[in-house]
């Protein structure tokens, strides 16, 4: 039996102005803010697998628990995904957005391979707003039918019988 | 030429566990390939109850969200509830009365028990101890009456409002809390002579659906079920809410990382439940059992987060706010639904019937995946 050895004596968390200076290190083109609970980073779609991999296997950073994965139609009609970060080791927070280029076949890396836990997360998004994970193993809806005509949480999203506005 | 003997040779076939199965807890159907008893891969399909709660949410006010949080997971339907609440407080910096933290914290811890001892039942009864079901439902039953007395519910019972409580505790509450806790003091080392000492059960989960840390923290399986692989993920410790920051207890933790393992954290939770409540009962100060809040709650424009540790792992809330009575977005971040992910690797290579034990384990709450 494999035995896992605790390892209590880890640095010290990063402070906000040290993990955005690696980030911008990084990707010279992010956009680090403080935030009211979270410091968050905006990334462009392009870079996100490669930070996100940066982020994951880092010493400093070690986020290794994604603990929320989202979708959200933003008031300016673009489409992004959110991603909640731990660390096991640290306990610091990072907040991820990144924004899909259109509205029509919006599409982002998939991070399935980085955090497990994303295959369904990412399923979950695909199902509801309608982003595509490129290189997703298993792309497929998770809640709704098959056969299901449009992405029920996106803003445009119209059902005459079922949402009765009032 | 010899024909192969097709009748002899190993084959995969797909079975369907579910929708409609009694050890899937309610309507999950797992689609299963087998080579004879042997599961090769699963598939979980979801949604069989999928109401849509998050678009729903989009509609209503966060008082009322909170009547829709119970029922996610309804085995820990407070706990819920809390996490919009404290969402809520935090994102308008209004102050709760020490009373409504003393209350919240006992109620929470409760419910977590009442939700351990459910889990106790049912995971009894699917590795084939019927006897476990009807201990565990009847000292379940001394928390829902409690409960009943003081929220006026049993089981869905949305007796936390921002800022407070619906309404003050019952005057006899402190002292059945305190009768139960005497009483399941004394019940709960039965539980382990009647469960956790069995040969059968302990030969039936022991090395039974490993997962190690590594896959835990990658899967994001939260609750006793992550800490039974030993992921140190308990909210309570590591991003204090209601008054776990003043109290003292133990993250129950385990290496093994199989069936058993999670099942040990679970009965450790128990215990460490009721010295977390007898900390309190006897302190809970005088006072408000609510402040005044605006009569239409409008959160300022920005993204909240909230983190509380329910009793099958972490259950987050995120709000993206416009400034209105109603959430721009919300999203409801479910433990089962990141528990179950992990089903696949933890139960390939294992007996059908291990399935079933793992299943119970991980203790999943079907309308919590669906949403």
């Amino acid at each position: 039996m494999q035995k896992i050895k605790r390892n209590h004596k880890h640095p010290l968390p990063m402070n906000v102005d040290a993990l955005k200076e690696k980030i911008l290190a990084f990707v010279p083109q992010a956009e680090v803010i403080e935030g009211k609970q979270y410091p968050e980073v905006t990334v462009p779609a392009g870079k996100l697998r490669a930070l996100a991999k940066e982020l994951k296997e880092s010493d400093e950073t070690y986020f290794d628990y994604l603990f929320n994965l989202t979708a959200v139609d933003w008031p300016d009609q673009s489409l992004g995904v959110v991603y909640h970060l731990t660390s096991s080791k640290h306990h610091h927070y990072l907040v991820l957005k990144v924004k899909a280029a259109n509205r029509e076949t919006p599409v982002i890396d998939t991070v399935s391979d980085i955090w497990r836990t994303a295959e369904f997360h990412e399923r979950e998004a695909y199902d509801l707003m309608g982003i595509q994970f490129k290189n997703h193993p298993d792309m497929r809806r998770i809640f709704l039918e098959e056969n299901w005509v449009g992405h029920p949480l996106r803003k445009d999203y119209n059902d005459e019988i079922n949402i009765v506005e009032r | 030429m010899i024909e192969k003997d097709t009748l002899l040779e190993e084959q995969e076939y797909v079975i369907n566990m579910g929708p409609q199965h009694p050890s899937t807890h309610g309507v999950l159907r797992l689609v299963l390939s087998l080579q004879g008893e042997i599961v090769k891969n699963i598939q979980p399909h979801c949604g069989y109850i999928h109401r849509g709660i998050e678009k729903m949410s989009e509609k209503l006010t966060y008082p009322q969200i909170i009547h829709l949080t119970d029922r996610l997971d309804y085995l820990s339907a407070h706990i819920n509830n809390g996490a919009v609440c404290l969402l809520v407080e935090n994102a308008l910096e209004a102050e709760v009365p020490e009373r409504v933290k003393y209350i919240r914290t006992i109620i929470d811890e409760l419910t977590r028990i009442a939700s351990h001892q459910l889990w106790w039942c049912s995971f009894g009864m699917d590795l084939g101890g019927l006897t476990c079901f009807f201990y565990g439902l009847r000292d379940r039953e001394d928390i829902l009456d409690i409960f009943e007395e003081t929220t006026g519910g049993r089981l869905i019972q949305s007796y936390y409002t921002p800022g407070g409580l619906m309404n003050d505790i019952h005057p006899n509450f402190q002292k059945r809390v305190k009768q139960f806790i005497t009483k399941f003091r004394k019940i709960l080392p039965e539980y382990d002579q009647l469960l956790t000492g069995n040969v059968i059960m302990q030969q039936r989960t022991k090395g039974v659906g490993k997962l190690s840390l590594e896959e835990a923290v990658s899967y994001g399986v939260t609750g006793p079920s992550g800490r039974g692989s030993g992921f140190s993920c308990d909210v309570r410790k590591h991003a204090p809410y209601h008054l776990y920051d003043k109290v003292e207890f133990k993250e129950a933790l385990a290496t093994e990382g199989d069936t058993f393992a999670r099942y040990k954290v679970r009965i450790d939770e128990m215990w460490e439940s009721m010295k977390i409540i007898e900390q309190l009962i006897d302190n809970i100060p005088e006072g408000n059992y609510s402040t005044k809040m605006k009569p239409i709650i409008k959160l300022p424009e920005g993204e909240y987060y909230q983190r509380v540790e329910a009793s099958r792992g972490e259950f987050g809330i995120y709000v993206v706010s416009d400034g209105n009575k109603n959430p721009y977005r919300i999203k409801l971040r479910s433990p089962n639904f990141s528990n179950l992910s992990a089903l696949n690797t933890m139960a390939k290579g294992q007996k059908i019937a291990d399935l079933v034990a793992i299943g119970g384990s991980l203790d999943y709450v079907i309308p919590d995946i669906d949403r």
